[in-house]
């Protein structure tokens, strides 16, 4: 099957929920890429750029083409492949940015072009970006169509690409880490996998994984795309999936399928943000709360039992933060109340002789059968109408053990026009029903207070690759490194620089 | 979990024991030794050994904030550095002030109150040391444990709160950053107990939460 581009210019739509937000519409996005802390991304059809301050928030910012001689590939290019510019994908390397782009003529006679340049600022006066020619091709009778490349650079410092969709084999060669070119035109590439398209390779821990992706696109909620995944010890494979089946006849473990209001899901790209945090770049085929439009996303990912794991956005909510450390949770230092009210203990369990409202009587147990008192009416969640009447407007936050009190209850509310995060907006995080905010203190330490917008008060919050949070404030009053939560005792919260080789700054987020 | 029948069980275990051995003094606390020399140190991992606590008061027992604050008004004078075998008046309840060393990280208060037939239930224990800093330390920590509601001040500032029943875990109650100032450092804490075990450790955390070795500990007025 040949990949048939329906891409069209969409006009920019204004965001409602969930996702990025801004200018996000694209399809078959370059890995996302990070310079001098803004973000890019290039798309199908001409290579469109999209930037972000903060990888929440999107706009688009021209095209690589356009900046071409003549607003096209050069004439290696064309002439290996045609006059199109799909699916780029983009590596930094030393002092060089080397953009890989699909240039196919009628497929399945295609070519890779490479494009370099040394800053990806459209507005910088060094920007310009060079032809470095065709890397790899597709005549158009042999068994690839060669498109969608996807590239990494290996621990070993070698470089690598792939490319190829549906047409015959997903392929691989060896490029130049110096000038991004070709190592070996004369050695042939090796073919890795089959049935796919958008692969990319990435490694971790010993392991090469190939990330490919298969069905159909450009039907908007009609394709079937999904990313799969293999992995292998030698970045040449073989890439077994997850029952042993070779990705060259077809195999493929399931990496991410369309769920809740995204269809569709293609071209995986890693973004690996450090210290423990690492996302994935992808395109929805169609965004179904966007009228249907292929998005860009930018989701977490975890790894689990030695594979790549499609980590879920944070739903904007009500959760409990519960310290890895600890395993006590954030709450108000207020005197809780318990879910309920308070009572005297209804007996002991059947056959304790525990009568209830006291301990056993003295004497002999009675005679006959226990008779454990029958169970009461269901008690309702408390909420902090019921109990927070004498709360202080601003008081401390302390750790203690989780009792589903309404001092434990914080609601996770995105902040308008606020990024912190690719893939997330700042969060307010205040107590549930109330306005009281979690906030970073002059000091680095923490409060609630009443809720005003301030940078203490906005929250960025990074989900690790163990599934754990990261919660950290966008701002502390007088403190220049970035900080983030930490339980520096059992029932001590504190803010502290982020260490990664410990669970002190690791939360899990919990439904009430 | 502080089992409430097994408190109860002690309860009465307690009173047993207390009414067969009226005569008798009970043999010393097990973990605890009286001081030698004037100043010692901190442990290896930074728990203070060496404390002045005072003989138990009885209080209501009860654990929540507001309860453990009025109980807290049974208090010796502040300000008035208490001595060993120093007597005083609290609540209608005779009670002296002992030197302690501990031979664990933690003083067992289960142990001090039993060998000295006093009452280990529903009762305020009050505590006292000073630390000996070499220098000044920023960013320093007070970090504690305590078995059960606790408050502890450091040169006269109030920086743990705990309140309810709880367990003495290492590093539970943590204050904020505070400077650990070269020389004399008075911690005053108190300890209220519900039932049954009763105890607490202390230590200082530095800036990167690890516990400071290599300091002073001593009872001395100044």
């Amino acid at each position: 099957m040949l990949k048939k581009i329906l891409f069209c210019s969409i006009a920019a739509l204004a965001s409602t929920a969930s996702a990025l937000d801004g200018e996000i519409q694209i399809h078959d996005p370059s890995t996302v890429i990070q310079q001098d802390g803004r973000y890019y991304t290039y798309g199908t059809g001409g290579l469109p750029i999209l930037v972000s301050d903060d990888g929440w928030n999107w706009q688009r910012k021209g095209s690589l083409i356009s900046v071409l001689p003549g607003g096209k590939p050069g004439a290696d290019v064309l002439a290996r492949g045609g006059n199109n510019s799909w699916a780029p994908d983009i590596i930094h390397i030393g002092d060089k940015f080397f953009v890989y782009y699909s240039a196919p003529g009628t497929q399945p006679k295609s070519a890779i072009g490479l494009l370099v340049g040394r800053t990806l600022d459209p507005d910088s006066p060094d920007y310009k970006w060079e032809d470095g020619g065709p890397v790899a091709w597709s005549d158009g009778v042999e068994d690839s169509n060669a498109i969608d490349p996807g590239v990494l650079l290996g621990p070993d410092g070698k470089l690598w690409l792939t490319y190829g969709s549906y047409f015959g084999y997903i392929r691989l060669v060896e490029l130049d880490p110096k000038t991004g070119k070709r190592l070996r035109p004369d050695k042939p590439p090796v073919n890795i996998a089959i049935n796919s398209e958008a692969s990319i390779p990435i490694y971790r821990d010993g392991w090469y994984y190939l990330l490919v992706t298969h069905g159909s696109c450009c039907q908007g909620a009609n394709s079937t795309y999904n990313i799969r995944m293999g992995r292998a010890r030698k970045v040449t494979g073989p890439y077994l999936d997850n029952m042993g089946v070779d990705m060259i006849e077809g195999g493929g473990k399931l990496f991410a399928a369309s769920r809740g209001r995204h269809v569709g899901p293609g071209h995986f790209g890693l973004l690996d943000l450090g210290q423990g945090v690492q996302k994935f770049s992808l395109h929805y085929e169609a965004d179904l709360d966007r009228g249907g439009i292929s998005v860009l996303d930018i989701r977490p990912l975890l790894w689990n039992d030695g594979w790549p794991v499609a980590g879920d956005n944070l739903v904007a909510g009500t959760y409990i933060f519960e310290s890895a450390r600890t395993g006590t949770v954030l709450e108000l230092a207020v005197q809780g109340s318990p879910v309920g009210g308070f009572r005297q203990r209804r007996g002991g369990p059947p056959g304790s002789g525990i009568a209830p409202n006291g301990p056993p009587p003295s004497g002999p147990p009675p005679s006959g059968p226990p008779s454990p008192p029958p169970p009461g009416p269901a008690v309702s969640d408390q909420d902090s109408i019921q109990v927070a009447s004498n709360w202080p407007a601003t008081t401390d936050v302390r750790l203690a053990p989780a009792m589903l009190q309404a001092q434990q209850k914080w609601t996770l509310t995105p902040a308008p026009n606020a990024g912190c995060t690719p893939g997330a907006p700042c969060y307010r995080i205040s107590i549930a029903g109330t306005e009281r905010s979690l906030t970073a203190t002059a000091a680095g330490e923490l409060a609630a207070a009443p809720f005003t917008g301030a940078a203490e008060q906005l929250w960025r919050i990074d989900q690790l690759t163990d599934g754990t949070y990261r919660v950290s404030p966008k701002g502390v009053p007088g403190v220049a490194e970035p900080l983030a939560l930490s339980a520096v005792g059992s029932s001590m919260p504190t803010l502290a620089k982020f260490d990664p080789a410990s669970d002190r700054q690791r939360w899990f987020l919990r439904t009430p | 979990m502080k089992n409430l029948c097994l408190a109860s069980t002690l309860l009465t275990f307690m009173a047993c024991a207390a009414s067969a051995e009226q005569v008798a003094p009970r043999a010393p606390a097990p973990s605890l030794t009286e001081p030698k020399g004037a100043t010692g140190r901190v442990d290896s991992r930074g728990f203070i050994h060496r404390w002045l606590v005072l003989e138990p008061v009885p209080v209501p027992g009860r654990l929540t904030e507001a309860a453990v604050n009025d109980a807290l008004k049974t208090a010796p004078p502040p300000d008035a550095w208490p001595r060993a075998g120093e007597p005083l008046t609290l609540s209608n309840t005779s009670v002296t002030w002992h030197a302690l060393d501990t031979l664990n990280y933690n003083v067992n208060l289960y142990h001090f109150a039993w060998a000295l037939s006093k009452p280990t239930s529903n009762v305020l224990f009050w505590a006292t040391t000073v630390i000996d800093s070499p220098r000044d330390m920023a960013e320093a920590r007070l970090a504690i444990g305590s078995n059960a509601a606790s408050r502890w001040w450091l040169n006269g500032e109030l920086v743990i709160a705990l309140n309810d029943d709880r367990q003495a875990v290492i590093d539970d109650g943590v204050s904020k950053r505070l400077t650990l100032r070269k020389g004399r450092n008075v911690i005053r804490a108190a300890i209220i107990n519900g039932g049954g075990a009763t105890d607490f450790c202390a230590r200082f955390l530095d800036a990167n939460d690890q516990p400071i070795a290599g300091l002073g500990v001593t009872l001395a007025a100044d």
